[in-house]
């Protein structure tokens, strides 16, 4: 019981740290106005080079979809609803869910793991003595360009049509359906506000929550190589766990009728 | 160069006190890392901090970086009571402080001329060219301007704390900090850091307190030394009353002694009786 008891009370205690360190962030994030440049550098480390490996599995996603949706629909004789079918649930779910946990994967690690380094080498403690706020100087834009990088990768994903042209490919090249029908689906199928910007607002959720427990984990990493390494696992699994939970309360919020 | 730590120097250096620390209490980790001990740092001197690893030297200096807070006692520096200081103001203090960590902490995205320019970039408004004109003028001192182009996994370890220390004299405080600016350096690096310690510190008017356990190294430069161990401060002077110190305890520290007040076995049962009792 007592065990039970301090293990409840480590994990409030945890969660209160992380909640006054987010506060920490967001007080700083004003001063990044008069330094757009730390962001925009960010953006291209956590954003730009996440570009390789949305696109390609933005197209593996929709391509199997595509198979798996033609293979179900042509049962019915309706193979021409294979658009909507697609563009539903890349747009709604599978975009911002699939690019968030590739984001937790590729960025939020790398995000931890340097933030995490850079306690072990004492470079945070030495800007500290330099009057340099490290939290200002250095978390702040990594967060700042975690959040901005989640909804334009998700909309590359699936709005930008990466997803849905892999479905296109396997669903009307490949497998002959008609691209009239497989457009026009899309298109009278899928809201702008109830589809597109839900799923984009969940993408927001989602990098606001993957990128302060990756700077969270990684400002906290203990200073050795351990450390660093087990700050980097944490932000993986906690950002993932926490990406598909919010999922399903976001989408039991938006869709849930 | 003249001699560190004769009777000269001494005099005229001031006797005004720049790092005031009374009844210093620190804990960490249910153990006293200080217990009521007292320092006196003067301005324009080279101090050094000197004790076994463990006894608290690194932490005396993040006291008085304000990095860490004590339990019980005063730290003031230069008139400021810095655990009490917000953070605004504790970053006003540290603009007038330089610190050289251990591995040099340089920013390792950065090259070294940008590792230096990053404070004045920071804290001044000044046009390029006279930034780049100061970083110039720094790492000429620290004898490197000829590596401003390098990045900090291309220097040696020597060369690296030499950045680290143009780094701390970029915005010319009135006092730095070296953390064991000696360990694991090469006889020829160890020569150039302690002329370098003991050059800045003349030339520019500064502060300087050095925490090593190199014993000859340190007492070579140091005006005053202070020799700490078991959260207390064993004995205190110049480094000459040092050397001569009859303290059984400095003594040790001093000759490396592998057996004394400080024994070489860690606490434990009869020998004889351990071997012979076959438990764990």
């Amino acid at each position: 019981m007592n065990t039970a008891w301090r293990v409840v009370l480590d994990f409030l205690a945890r969660v209160g740290r992380a909640q006054f360190f987010l506060l920490r962030v967001l007080a700083a994030l004003p001063s990044l106005a008069r330094r757009p440049g730390l962001v925009v550098q960010q953006i291209y480390s956590v954003g730009v080079l996440s570009l390789v490996i949305i696109v390609v599995s933005g197209s593996f996603v929709g391509m199997v979809l595509a198979l798996q949706g033609y293979n179900t629909l042509v049962r019915f004789g309706a193979e021409t609803s294979l658009g909507l079918v697609v563009g539903l649930t890349i747009v709604r779910e599978l975009g911002p869910v699939v690019t968030a946990l590739l984001f937790a994967g590729r960025a939020c690690s790398a995000m931890a793991a340097e933030i995490g380094l850079m306690r072990a080498t004492e470079q945070l403690a030495g800007m500290e003595m330099m009057a340099v706020d490290p939290v200002k100087r250095v978390i702040a834009p990594r967060f700042l360009a975690g959040v901005i990088s989640m909804p334009l990768l998700t909309a590359i994903f699936s709005v930008m049509a990466i997803g849905i042209a892999g479905g296109y490919f396997i669903g009307v090249i490949v497998l002959g359906v008609d691209p009239g029908a497989y457009w026009s689906q899309i298109q009278s199928g899928i809201s702008v506000w109830g589809d597109i910007f839900n799923g984009l607002f969940k993408s927001l959720v989602f990098g606001v929550a993957a990128s302060w427990i990756a700077v969270y984990q990684g400002y906290h990493a203990e200073p050795t190589s351990e450390g660093v390494s087990r700050a980097t696992t944490r932000t993986v699994v906690m950002a993932s766990l926490a990406v598909l939970g919010l999922d399903f309360i976001l989408t039991a919020l938006m869709f849930g009728g | 160069m003249a001699q560190a730590g004769t009777p000269a120097r001494e005099s005229a250096a001031s006797d005004e006190v720049v790092v005031h620390i009374r009844d210093l209490c620190i804990r960490r980790g249910g153990h006293a890392i200080y217990d009521g001990a007292d320092f006196d740092i003067r301005r324009g001197l080279i101090t050094a901090i000197m004790g076994p690893s463990g006894s608290g030297k690194t932490t005396l200096l993040r006291l008085i970086g304000g990095q860490w807070r004590p339990d019980r006692g005063s730290v003031t520096v230069d008139g400021e009571d810095v655990p009490r200081l917000s953070q605004s103001r504790l970053y006003e203090l540290r603009k007038r402080m330089g610190m050289m960590f251990q591995g040099g902490a340089l920013l390792t995205d950065y090259s070294v001329f940008e590792n230096v320019a990053f404070p004045l970039r920071e804290h001044t408004r000044l046009p390029e060219s006279m930034i780049r004109d100061l970083v110039l003028m720094k790492l000429q001192a620290v004898g490197l301007r000829g590596a401003r182009a390098l990045m900090p996994e291309e220097l040696s370890g020597g060369m690296a704390r030499r950045v680290a220390m143009a780094r701390a004299i970029a915005l010319d405080p009135m006092m730095i900090m070296y953390d064991e600016p000696f360990t694991g350096q090469d006889p020829i690096s160890m020569g150039v850091l302690m002329r370098l310690i003991r050059r800045i510190n003349d030339a520019l008017g500064l502060t300087s307190i050095v925490v090593s356990h190199d014993v000859d190294e340190i007492l070579s430069i140091a005006d005053d030394v202070y020799i700490v161990s078991g959260g207390k401060v064993l004995d205190h002077g110049s480094a000459e009353r040092i050397r001569n110190t009859r303290s059984e305890r400095v003594r040790q520290f001093i000759d490396g002694a592998p057996d004394g007040p400080v024994p070489f076995h860690y606490p434990a049962a009869d020998y004889a009786q351990d071997l012979l009792g076959g438990g764990a």
